[in-house]
C-alpha cells in the first residue's frame, strides 16, 4: 500500500498482482519539447482507425477539402468520423498498407495537401461548457472524431455515456510502457490543455472524484498538472508507483480504487470511467475551439533513430516522413515497432500512416532489443504466473493452447489475458506465450463463429423440415377429404358388387390386362375390335370389370391418384 | 524501408533455462565439496561418473530421436540431475550402479516422457529409489566421516573397489563401511535403546551425525542463495522443513527418549538437500504458490512418517516421488483468483 499525501488528504493505493520493473529508456525521447512537423507530401487516412464500424467516405476523388472538414463518417452507434488534417485534393480512395498487426491493407482516403492549410468552417466553440448539457458535449466529441488516444481507439463519446452515475473519473497519464513519452511530453508542455479537457470530462460525468494518475517517474508532469488543480475542485493528481502495466485500464482502476472490473465487464460496472490524458486534450480542443482530432503527439525513438523525440504529427502522415523529420535512420535497424516494446506490433514497412491511436514509433537496433532465441521446453518454473497482472496461470494456458484444447484454455480464463507481455518477458525458455494466447483467442472466436453459423444452419434446416412436414400434412388432409368424397359418391355401385375379395380383384386385373393385350394385338392386326360383336352377357361382364377397376384405382397410392385428380 | 516482423513483446529476455540450471549447479558446489571433504574421493568419482554418463545418455537419446544433440546438453538439466543423484548415493557405490542409475533417470524417467519439462517424476530420485529397492545393501553401505576413521581408503583403493570390486587384502567391506546416522538411530531405536544412550556414540555431532550436519549446512547455504537469487521460490523449502520439524516437534514433545530432537531430522540424511534442491525441481513440483506450500509441507510430513515408521532409513526420495504424483491435482485446486473474478469487494 502506498500513501500519497495531498492537501492534507491521504489516499490509499492498492497493488495489482505481478507486474514488472522494466528498463525505461524514456530519456532517449524526452530531451526536448515536442516538435512541430512540416506538411507531408501526402496524407493517407485509413477509414477504420477506431473500434467499431468503419467510416464511409463523404467526399469524392478529385474533390477539394478544407482542413478540419469531415471526410468520412458512419451512422452506427459505435464509430468515429474522420476529418481532413489539412486542405488539399482527394487523390484516391483505395487500399493501402495500414498499421495493423495483421499487416493487411485497408481502405484509405489519400489527400494531397495544397500547402495553404485553410480551415473549413468549424463548429462554434462551447466556451461556457459548464452551462452545456452532457448530450451537447457528447455530440461535439463524437463529431470531432475523438477516440481513445492511449492506443485503444474506442470512440470517446460512447464511453462518456455510461447510463449510470460514475463515482470515479480516472485520467490515465501512467504511460507505463518503456520508451513511450508522448503523454509525458504533452503533460509537461501543455498542462493547461490537458486540465481543460479533464474539467470538461468531470463536468460531463459529474463524478464524485477525478483522479489523474501519473507514474512516479514523471515528476515534471505530476508537478505541472498538480499546480493547475484548484482547491475547490474534486480533481487530484495521484503519483502511482512505476510498475508495468500500471497504465492498463483494469490495473489502474485497481491501483486507485481497489475495485476490480468484472471479467468481460466494463469499468462503468464498478462506477469508474477511464480516459487518457491525450484524449482529454483533444476533447478540450473540440469543445473550446471546435477543432476536430486531426493531429497527435507521436514518440519517435530507439537507437535506430538519429534524432529521437516527440512530434506533433497530422493523422495520416506516413511513418517514413515522420522518421525523416527525426533525422532518419541510423545504426542499420532491423525492426520498426508501432507502440512500445511490450505491447506494440512490428511493422513490415514504414510506408504506413500515423493513425489516431499511434503513440510511438520505436526503431531499435538488434543489439538494443535482440530477437528472442528459439523457444525451449517449458520447465514449469511459474515465473510467468508471478508477474501476470491478471493473476492467470500462463504456463497452464500455454500447455492447453499448444494442445489446442480451447475449452480448457478458456477454463483457465484466457479471455482475461490483456496481452501485456510480462509472461513472455520473464520466460526462461523464451516461449512466445502471448502469441499462443492470441492464437487461442482467435481460434476460440473462429470456433464460436462456426458454432453460431452451424447453429443458424441447423435452425434453417429444422425450419425447412417443419415446413415440409406441414405441407405434407396439409396435402394428406386434402387427399383424405377427396377420398372420403369419392367413397361416398358411388355407394350404389359398390353395393351391387360388395366385398370383392383380393383374389377376385387380382383375377379381374389379370383378365383386364389380358384383354388389353388382346385388344392391342387385335388393333395391330387391324381387325375389328372384339367388343363389336359381344353377347349381352359378355357386355355385362366387361362393365362389371370396368367398375371394379375404377374402385381399385381410387384406393391406389396417393401420388398416382394425385396425378389423376 | 522494409522490416522483419515478430510478435510482441520485443524486449530482451532476462532469464534463460541454462542460467537457471547453472545457478542450481553453483548452489550445489559448497555442499558437494563438504561431502568430498567428509566422505572422501568416492563422492567426487560419483559426481564425475554420473555427469559423464548422464550427458552420454542424453546425447544417445537425442541421436535416436533424430533431434539436435547439443541444445539439451547445454541446458545443463542433465548435469543437475546427475549432481543430485551423485550427492545422494554412497561414496563406494560400484561404478556400474551409478551408470545404471543415470541410464534409468535420463532414458526412462526423463526422455521417454518427452525430455526436459515433460517428466512427471524427478529423475534423480526415481533412479535413487530404483537402486535402493534393487540393491539395498550397496545403497546403504555408507562410509563413516573421515574424522572418525583411522584407516581411510586412498584414491587408488577406492578406484579399484568401485571399478573392480577389490579391497586391500586386510580389509573387508563391513570393516570400512558404516550406517548413516539416520540408519543408526532407527536400528538402535528398534532395539529399544534410549536416544540419550544412542547419542553417546562418537558418530553424533551437535544436531545430527558428525560431518553430516556440516554437509547439511553447506547445502543450506546454497539453498538460501538460490532463494535470494529467485532461482527457486521460498514456498517449497520452507513448507518442507516446517512440515518435517512440525511433525518431529510434536512427537519429540510427546516422548523425547523415543523420538529424536527435531533438528536431528533437519540435519540428517537428505532433508536440506531435498528441501532446497530436489523438491524444488520446477518440472515435477506444484507450480502455483499456494500449491507449493501444500506440496512442500506434505513432503516434509511424509519424510517424517517414512523415516519413523517406514521400512527405509531415509525418505526424501519416496516422499518427493509420491508428491510428484499429486502435483497436478494440487495445482488444479490451488488456482489463484483471477482479476475480476469475484472474491473482492467492489465499491
Amino acid at each position: 500500500m502506498y500513501v500519497e499525501a495531498k492537501r492534507g488528504k491521504s489516499r490509499e493505493l492498492w497493488k495489482f498482482h505481478g507486474g514488472l520493473h522494466l528498463p525505461e529508456h524514456k530519456d532517449i525521447s524526452l530531451t526536448r519539447p515536442a516538435q512541430q512537423t512540416s506538411l507531408p507530401k501526402r496524407l493517407v487516412l485509413p477509414l477504420h482507425q477506431h473500434i467499431g464500424v468503419p467510416a464511409q467516405p463523404l467526399i469524392e476523388v478529385g474533390q477539394h477539402v478544407f482542413k478540419g472538414q469531415k471526410i468520412a463518417d458512419a451512422s452506427a452507434p459505435v464509430t468515429a468520423p474522420l476529418h481532413a488534417p489539412t486542405s488539399g485534393t482527394v487523390l484516391e480512395i483505395s487500399d493501402h498498407p495500414i498499421p495493423h498487426p495483421s499487416g493487411l491493407p485497408g481502405e484509405c482516403i489519400v489527400i494531397e495537401p495544397d500547402g495553404r492549410d485553410e480551415w473549413s468552417e468549424l463548429p462554434l466553440p462551447i466556451t461556457d461548457y459548464l452551462s452545456a448539457d452532457a448530450k451537447t458535449l457528447r455530440e461535439r466529441i463524437r463529431e470531432s472524431g475523438i477516440v481513445g488516444m492511449g492506443g485503444a481507439t474506442f470512440p470517446s463519446a460512447v464511453k462518456l455515456n455510461p447510463g449510470k452515475p460514475i463515482k470515479t473519473l480516472i485520467i490515465n497519464g501512467a504511460e507505463c510502457e518503456p520508451y513511450i513519452t508522448c503523454d509525458d511530453r504533452l503533460m509537461q508542455d501543455e498542462p493547461e490543455r490537458v486540465m481543460a479537457g479533464v474539467r470538461i470530462l468531470q463536468h460531463m460525468l459529474q463524478s464524485e472524484e477525478c483522479l489523474i494518475a501519473i507514474e512516479d517517474n514523471k515528476s515534471e508532469a505530476i508537478l505541472a498538472l498538480h499546480n493547475l488543480v484548484q482547491d475547490d475542485e474534486p480533481i487530484e493528481v495521484i503519483r502511482i508507483p512505476t510498475l508495468y502495466p500500471s497504465g492498463g485500464e483494469k490495473q489502474l482502476i485497481r491501483i486507485l480504487t481497489g475495485r476490480e472490473v468484472p471479467s468481460s465487464g466494463l469499468p462503468a460496472q464498478v462506477d469508474v470511467i477511464c480516459h487518457n490524458v491525450a484524449t482529454a486534450a483533444a476533447i478540450a480542443d473540440a469543445v473550446l475551439e471546435g477543432k476536430p482530432l486531426i493531429s497527435r503527439l507521436v514518440t519517435i525513438t530507439g537507437e535506430g533513430i538519429r534524432e529521437p523525440g516527440n512530434f506533433q504529427a497530422m493523422i495520416g502522415t506516413p511513418a517514413s516522413e515522420l522518421i525523416a523529420q527525426a533525422g532518419g535512420y541510423q545504426n542499420n535497424p532491423q525492426q520498426l515497432i508501432m507502440g512500445g516494446p511490450m505491447m506494440g506490433f512490428d511493422l513490415a514497412t514504414d510506408a504506413i500512416p500515423i493513425t489516431k491511436g499511434s503513440n510511438c514509433l520505436l526503431c531499435p537496433t538488434p543489439e538494443e532489443l535482440p530477437r528472442p532465441e528459439a523457444a525451449q521446453a517449458c520447465i514449469r518454473c511459474g515465473r510467468c504466473a508471478d508477474v501476470c497482472p491478471a493473476n492467470l496461470l500462463p504456463q497452464q494456458m500455454y500447455w492447453y493452447s499448444r494442445a489446442k484444447d480451447l475449452e480448457k484454455v478458456q477454463d483457465y480464463n484466457l479471455f482475461d489475458c490483456i496481452e501485456c507481455g510480462c509472461c513472455s518477458h520473464v520466460c526462461p525458455s523464451h516461449i512466445p506465450l502471448v502469441q499462443y494466447y492470441r492464437f487461442a483467442k482467435h481460434e476460440s472466436w473462429a470456433q464460436e463463429q462456426e458454432r453460431r453459423e452451424s447453429e443458424h444452419a441447423k435452425q434453417r434446416h429444422d425450419a425447412r423440415v417443419a415446413r415440409l412436414e406441414r405441407l405434407e400434412a396439409a396435402r394428406k388432409a386434402r387427399l383424405r377429404k377427396k377420398k372420403e368424397a369419392l367413397d361416398k359418391k358411388p355407394p350404389a355401385k359398390k353395393a351391387t358388387k360388395p366385398e370383392a375379395s383380393d383374389k377376385e380383384s387380382k383375377q379381374a386385373a389379370i383378365e383386364a390386362a389380358m384383354k388389353r393385350a388382346a385388344e392391342k394385338k387385335a388393333k395391330q392386326q387391324a381387325q375389328p375390335k372384339n367388343t363389336e360383336n359381344l353377347t349381352p352377357a359378355q357386355q355385362a361382364k366387361i362393365e362389371a370389370v370396368e367398375q371394379r377397376r375404377k374402385a381399385t384405382q381410387a384406393s391406389t397410392p396417393e401420388h398416382e391418384t394425385e396425378q389423376q385428380s | 524501408m522494409e522490416f522483419q516482423t515478430h510478435s510482441s513483446p520485443h524486449t530482451s529476455r532476462p532469464n534463460r533455462v541454462d542460467k537457471v540450471m547453472l545457478q542450481v549447479v553453483m548452489a550445489l558446489i559448497p555442499g558437494t565439496i563438504a561431502l568430498i571433504f567428509y566422505f572422501g574421493w568416492g563422492v567426487l568419482l560419483n559426481v564425475i561418473l554420473a555427469v559423464a554418463s548422464a550427458a552420454a545418455f542424453e546425447a544417445l537419446v537425442m541421436k535416436l530421436r533424430k533431434r539436435p544433440v547439443l541444445p539439451p546438453l547445454f541446458d545443463l538439466s542433465a548435469v543437475v540431475t546427475a549432481l543430485l543423484f551423485a550427492v545422494a548415493i554412497p561414496p563406494l557405490l560400484p561404478w556400474w550402479l551409478v551408470v545404471l542409475g543415470m541410464a534409468f533417470a535420463i532414458i526412462m524417467v526423463k526422455q521417454m516422457y518427452g525430455g526436459l519439462g515433460y517428466n512427471p517424476f524427478n529423475p534423480a530420485m526415481a533412479a535413487y529409489v530404483l537402486l535402493l529397492i534393487s540393491y539395498p545393501v550397496e545403497m546403504t553401505s555408507w562410509l563413516p566421516p573421515q574424522l572418525l576413521v583411522e584407516n581411510s581408503l586412498s584414491l587408488g583403493e577406492i578406484l579399484s573397489f568401485k571399478f573392480a570390486g577389490t579391497l586391500p587384502v586386510d580389509l573387508t567391506l563391513d570393516a570400512i563401511t558404516m550406517a548413516t546416522p539416520l540408519d543408526e538411530m532407527r536400528t538402535k531405536l528398534d532395539l529399544n535403546q534410549m536416544i540419550s544412550e544412542i547419542q553417546t556414540s562418537p558418530l553424533w555431532g551437535d544436531f545430527g551425525g558428525q560431518g553430516w550436519e556440516w554437509v547439511g549446512n553447506w547445502f543450506l547455504m546454497g539453498g538460501i542463495w538460490m532463494v535470494y537469487k529467485r532461482t527457486i521460490t521460498w514456498q517449497i523449502p520452507l513448507a518442507f522443513l516446517t512440515g518435517l520439524v512440525g511433525m518431529a516437534t510434536l512427537f519429540w514433545l510427546f516422548d523425547p527418549e523415543s523420538f529424536p530432537f527435531p533438528l536431528f531430522h533437519v540435519f540428517s540424511g537428505g532433508a536440506i538437500l531435498g528441501a532446497f534442491f530436489i523438491a524444488t525441481d520446477p518440472v515435477t513440483a506444484s507450480t502455483t504458490r499456494a500449491g507449493q506450500l501444500i506440496y512442500g509441507a506434505a513432503i516434509g510430513v511424509l519424510v517424517y512418517i517414512i523415516r519413523t515408521w517406514g521400512g527405509y532409513p531415509d525418505a526424501v526420495a519416496f516422499a518427493v516421488l509420491l508428491m510428484n504424483m499429486a502435483a497436478p491435482t494440487i495445482d488444479y485446486y490451488t488456482r489463484p483468483r483471477v482479476y475480476g473474478h469475484g472474491g473482492i469487494k467492489n465499491g
